[in-house]
């Protein structure tokens, strides 16, 4: 059995409402209905925000490019002094604190919004729980995909069906953890909502605690966004942007894997495979 | 294909909403970029968080010792350079515009009023804090004894200080609304940490409005005038900073 192929994303894909069959290609190639519309297009939407804050959000931190922790800014002693940025990084082009807050909370509620839309069909759907949520059985095959990972080796047959648990994981943390981090860090430094959020400002620790969480929850997405673009790389960049722009994931024939062939075997870290 | 030609109508309409809001004559992306973001903050913010809501307050041993001071910590105009001479003996706060009463209060007048303090933090829109002690007078005394018209609708600041300090310079000023004029914690301070307010601080009176960002609390307060509307005033956007693009509406 293995840790993936015959799970309920398999049977998913033509039995769950707008799920579509799978189309069979020349070469034994399988085409996979993968990214429903609302996941693809929150996705790319998620993809402009997510870079409009971030840069936006440079440009604001270079209006003080220095960090602390607690209540309030230590000026003679910094956590943290943030070097000069390139202009390429910074939302507008060339330090403009007024115009880079304007773009950053019209993307923030864009963010937001999205995000919200993205939760709730993730949640109601079920699909949250499906694809993304790691099962028991996975969590103990983790150590078999750290391997995985490490090798650089990635399936791109059957086994690429549903995603493995390190990617599971990753994008669980993401959805769940960094982003609503940005969120409610990034609220917490509003003089405004500090009046009925206080608790959440006690909690981080003071203001100067949530700006400088807002900047270490942002260096992990960009960590994130590395790696993510990285693997999507790695692992098949046409099948993969495809796959996000129409909704079709092509399965290779059994045994393919990713990257230039170097003499690897078939995965044999399935346990009781067949 | 149904799906599909819904998709593209979608995207068509939005590109195109998009495009002829940017298109409008003499306002610049990243202006749009504020109408429609402040827009929806300002709203948020007046819906979700009641009017009475009180900004955190700190203990005495939570006070910066290094409270920064920024933007103007010195005035040069010459009406401030003499107030200052003579210790604000002559200073005058106006208090007219849209109000049945106009007052004209000395600092000691001020003072013998019933005074408030509040230790809370200043939230400047670089990004950083520093925490004060703070003592004045409500707002809301002072424009209960003018007497707001009905048809008040902000309170404008006029103030002292021209950031690049000549004479002919833009003075500064700063409006805020009605809601935010009559909260419990929005103060005249004369005083910081207990003491007589330091001028780079803004002596002899600044304004604190404690759910809003540090740009809003005008320092070297001269006038205090109600008005309907603050299209008239500076570049019309409400601020010196809201004239250079900030939003009007710093609770964030």
């Amino acid at each position: 059995m293995t840790d993936t192929a015959a799970d309920t994303p398999l049977a998913d894909a033509e039995t769950r409402p707008g799920g579509r069959a799978d189309r069979a290609l020349p070469g034994g190639r399988t085409e996979t209905w993968r990214h429903p519309p609302l996941v693809r297009i929150s996705h790319w939407l998620n993809v402009v925000a997510v870079v409009v804050l971030l840069m936006s959000g440079l440009n604001i931190l270079l209006a003080h490019p220095h960090l602390y922790w607690g209540l309030r800014s230590t000026f003679a002693d910094p956590w943290v002094n943030i070097p000069p940025l390139p202009n390429w990084a910074l939302i507008p082009q060339g330090r403009n604190l007024a115009e880079a807050r304007n773009w950053h909370f019209l993307f923030a509620w864009i963010f937001v919004a999205n995000g919200l839309i993205y939760l709730a069909y993730g949640f109601l759907t079920g699909r949250f729980g499906r694809r993304i949520w790691p099962t028991g059985r996975e969590l103990k095959g983790f150590g078999a995909s750290v391997a995985e990972h490490a090798r650089f080796h990635f399936p791109t047959d059957d086994h690429a069906r549903a995603y493995n648990v390190i990617q599971k994981l990753a994008y669980a943390a993401m959805i769940l953890i960094v982003l609503p981090m940005m969120l409610v860090t990034g609220l917490s430094m509003s003089p405004g909502f500090n009046s009925v959020g206080g608790i959440l400002l006690e909690i981080m620790g003071g203001r100067q605690s949530a700006r400088t969480l807002h900047f270490i929850s942002a260096g992990l997405i960009v960590g994130f966004i590395v790696v993510h673009v990285g693997l999507v790389i790695w692992t098949g960049p046409l099948n993969n942007m495809r796959s996000m722009i129409t909704g079709w994931f092509v399965i290779q024939p059994p045994g393919s894997t990713a990257g230039p062939k170097l003499g690897r075997k078939r995965r044999v870290d399935d346990g009781e495979a067949p | 294909m149904n799906r599909r030609r819904w998709l593209t109508g979608a995207v068509a309409t939005a590109a195109t909403a998009f495009l002829s809001a940017c298109g409008q004559a003499g306002t610049s992306l990243a202006e749009q970029a504020r109408r429609m973001g402040e827009g929806l903050t300002r709203r948020a913010q007046r819906l979700l968080i009641p009017r009475e809501a009180l900004a955190p307050t700190y203990s005495r041993a939570e006070i910066s010792p290094d409270f920064r001071a920024n933007g103007s910590t010195d005035p040069a105009a010459a009406d401030y350079r003499a107030l200052k001479a003579g210790g604000f003996a002559d200073y005058r706060l106006v208090i007219d515009g849209l109000v049945d009463r106009p007052l004209s209060l000395s600092l000691a007048e001020l003072r013998s009023r019933p005074a408030q303090s509040q230790i809370t933090k200043h939230d400047c829109v670089e990004g950083w804090t520093s925490i004060g002690e703070w003592t004045g007078v409500r707002l809301e005394t002072l424009l209960e004894e003018a007497g707001l018209k009905p048809e008040a609708r902000y309170i404008v600041f006029h103030c002292f200080d021209a950031l690049d300090q000549r004479e002919d310079g833009e003075r500064y000023y700063e409006s805020i609304d009605l809601i935010d004029a009559r909260h419990p914690q929005t103060i005249l301070a004369y005083a910081m940490n207990g003491q007589t307010l330091p001028v780079p601080h803004g002596a002899p009176l600044r304004l604190r409005v404690e759910r809003q960002l540090g740009y809003k609390h005008a320092k070297y307060i001269r006038r205090i005038e109600a008005v309907e509307s603050f299209d008239h005033l500076g570049g019309g956007k409400g601020g010196y900073w809201e004239d250079r693009g900030y939003e009007w509406f710093a609770g964030i």
